[in-house]
């Protein structure tokens, strides 16, 4: 057999991210989870009686909900969910510089390039290990304009007013089982608060590494952007290649109040081991922007749907998303639109490729209520497949509740063709080459609107390698 | 006339060349040659063979040959890929160019002129080159910050057939149909940008339904193609006999293939 090329995401996976390094804990939680344990974090951290009883009604949601009946229901089944770790801390104390880390700590983040990304653009960092933040700092004239960047259990007890007052509103503990399950097991996160017309010219960025075997990680964000105020942050995660199963499920709640801008980067590079079970939401008042950038390369299943609640008028929602599976991967991702107002905007845009057994699946749904005159909304869904195995399902909803709207979908499934291979070829291209460059055009919409060196990497995860013939 | 080769070898030589596509014989023993500084011009009705012969010069998989062959400078190209067919001086302008979304052109010029040289182009040296034949193309600069063919109107598409031939400089180059879906300006602006890549060390392929584009470029050789071989060759004047006659004068003149 001929020489083929075969184009590789994450080839270099185990190399570059899989690591693990010995464990390492000050306190770690029996597998398993039940209500003592939930007490048992919440009393951990000393936290107030009003998040004690949200735990407790995630948790009681978490037992009472049944699976979801969709997306993946094999792998849904398959959760062991009594041999998960709900909570290890990893260091007694958070570092606000990163000698105060402990050493193999700080040489995972070395490993993963977190200091040297900080020193050269980013204006803080929060660096997430197992379940607690062992790392924080932010540019000081930052902290002089009143911007707060914390982890989220520090900003419970430093902002517990900011806290209580939107925590769990726009993703209630009922929501569904694994915001439920965030809700009562949940331990470090973000919590961002920009202030009226502040606008936060660097992004912001968070890194969650999981290092134990059967690990759960339940982090929990919260940004708010005061009126006019315009922030951007990044999250990255990366973990050990295991053959025993992990789970992340986090919570993830936006609000941009009038006229402020969030966009939210998500580089998701999860081992396939991990599960990903991920609840995203925004709600955007009026004149207000949300943008979700979703890239999906890693874990065994994600689902995953970020959403806009657009709520003001003129308001503005935008989902981007890429989602890579290679063989033995699921990426059920897509996106949420809520018209509620009138004169809001939505587009979604969602590029997905397949290869070996990979699946990818988009599902979304648009909704404009009654009354959301002049809402409009785009979708656009590509998928592209690099084999025959592979596969790729598109499940778009509709529900337009209002006449004076304008509505778009468009969905093309393509293999990478043999006349644009034979074109580019034609121009001097080998046929690895050639394929690479499909690839990377495909994705090009993505990968531009990140941060440069985000879009390197990411260039750099989808590789080429050549399937040679045996002998 | 055609002028005597300074090698050995024509530059390309077409030799009984019998190619099927699908199992269904299209090219039925097509004989051509064409040397380094001459223009040829290859003209044939619908469904005659034109864009398979173009095809499988530049090594298409699913054309194959199966009698005859194709030399290219005294090679036998037959089992040579496009990649490799392009690094040793052959180009094709196709007539229906492939969109590549999310590719710019001048990443794409810079990738494809990597490719045919076999090492890496300098910046500079690649903007320079660019820059000098947007100009001579009248193409603005930021044309080649758009996505290859993506979005394209015909003449568009053309226009950046021809700019690729001139960047890539090939010692070969097939245009098939260059001249189709052109308004008659376009057309004007495309064909001066032929004659402008035609020099002494570069052999010409024009494949053409129609005389018009004939108007502005003129071949040294003409070849009506019916039925997948040459039913004529001539000079200049065979086109305009072709404009005058129509295909249809030429068709009884075949002779039935001799197996």
């Amino acid at each position: 057999m001929a020489t083929k090329p075969q184009v590789n995401i994450n080839e270099d996976y185990d190399r570059l991210y899989g690591f693990h390094v010995p464990e390492r804990s000050v306190f770690k939680a029996e597998p398993g989870l039940d209500e003592t344990k939930v007490k048992q974090i919440s009393g951990m951290k000393g936290e107030p009686a009003w998040m004690l009883e949200q735990r407790l009604r995630g948790y009681r949601h978490f037992m009472r909900k049944p699976m979801p009946t969709w997306a993946n229901t094999d792998l849904l089944n398959s959760i062991k969910f009594d041999s998960i770790y709900y909570y290890l801390k990893p260091t007694a104390k958070q570092g606000e510089s990163w000698e105060d880390v402990p050493a193999e700590i700080k040489e995972t983040f070395d490993r993963l390039g977190i200091p040297e990304a900080e020193r050269k653009f980013l204006a803080g960092v929060s660096a997430q290990y197992e379940s607690e933040s062992v790392y924080h700092s932010m540019h000081e004239d930052l902290q002089k304009q009143g911007v707060i960047f914390l982890d989220m259990d520090s900003a419970l007890k430093e902002q517990p007013e900011l806290v209580r007052r939107y925590f769990g509103t726009i993703i209630p503990p009922a929501d569904n089982k694994f915001a439920a399950l965030n809700t009562s097991v949940w331990s470090g996160g973000s919590f961002i608060y920009v202030p009226k017309g502040v606008r936060v010219g660097m992004p912001l960025q968070a890194y969650f590494r999981i290092n134990a075997k059967n690990m759960g990680q339940f982090e929990r964000t919260l940004i708010i952007a005061d009126e006019g105020a315009e922030v951007t942050y990044i999250e990255g995660c990366t973990a050990p290649t295991y053959s025993s199963d992990s789970l992340h499920s986090a919570v993830v709640e936006l609000i941009a109040l009038p006229h402020a801008k969030i966009r939210y980067v998500t580089i998701q590079n999860w081992s396939k081991n991990v599960y990903n079970l991920v609840t995203k939401r925004a709600v955007a008042h009026e004149g207000a922007t949300v943008e979700w950038l979703d890239g999906n390369l890693g874990s065994k299943l994600t689902m995953k749907y970020p959403g806009v609640y657009l709520m003001g008028r003129g308001a503005r929602g935008e989902v981007l998303s890429v989602a890579f599976a290679g063989s033995g991967q699921h990426q059920d991702a897509g996106a949420k639109m809520i018209h509620a107002a009138p004169d809001t905007a939505s587009v979604i845009t969602s590029k997905s490729i397949s290869k070996g057994d990979g699946r990818t699946s988009y599902r979304g749904l648009v909704k404009v209520h009654a009354g959301a005159e002049r809402a409009k909304s785009t979708v656009r869904c590509d998928a592209l497949m690099l084999n025959e195995e592979s596969r790729s399902d598109t499940y778009p909803t509709m529900e337009i509740d209002e006449q004076r709207v304008q509505i778009g979908h468009e969905a093309t499934v393509s293999k990478i063709g043999d006349e644009q291979l034979f074109y580019a070829m034609s121009r001097g291209l080998t046929e690895p080459e050639a394929m690479m460059m499909i690839v990377n055009g495909f994705i090009e919409p993505f990968v531009k609107e990140l941060p440069l060196e985000y879009a390197v990497e990411l260039n750099r995860l989808v590789q080429l390698e050549m399937e040679g013939a045996v002998g | 006339m055609t002028k005597e080769s300074p090698m050995t070898h024509p530059l390309l030589a077409v030799e009984d060349l019998h190619v099927a596509v699908e199992g269904k014989e299209i090219l039925k023993g097509l004989a051509l040659a064409v040397n380094a500084g001459e223009v040829h011009a290859l003209m044939g009705p619908n469904g005659s063979g034109k864009s398979t012969l173009s095809f499988c010069l530049m090594g298409h998989p699913k054309y194959a040959v199966t009698a005859g062959r194709i030399r290219y400078r005294g090679e036998e190209l037959d089992g040579l890929s496009p990649d490799a067919r392009a690094k040793r001086g052959m180009f094709l302008a196709f007539q229906y160019p492939t969109a590549i979304p999310g590719v710019t052109i001048a990443n794409f010029l810079r990738a494809a002129l990597r490719g045919v040289r076999g090492g890496d182009v300098p910046v500079k040296e690649f903007r320079q080159t660019v820059k000098t034949h947007l100009k001579a193309l009248g193409i603005p600069d930021a044309f080649v910050n758009r996505y290859v063919n993506d979005g394209f109107s015909g003449g568009e598409k053309k226009r950046l057939e021809i700019l690729q031939m001139a960047v890539l400089n090939p010692a070969l180059a097939v245009l098939d149909e260059t001249d189709s879906g052109l308004d008659i300006d376009a057309l004007k602006t495309v064909a001066a940008g032929i004659n402008a890549l035609r020099t002494p060390e570069r052999g010409i392929l024009l494949i053409t339904h129609y005389q018009r584009l004939l108007n502005y470029i003129r071949p040294d050789r003409v070849h009506v193609m019916v039925d997948g071989r040459i039913a004529r060759s001539g000079g200049a004047e065979l086109a305009l006999e072709l404009e005058a006659k129509g295909y249809e004068g030429f068709k009884p003149a075949i002779e039935p293939a001799s197996v």
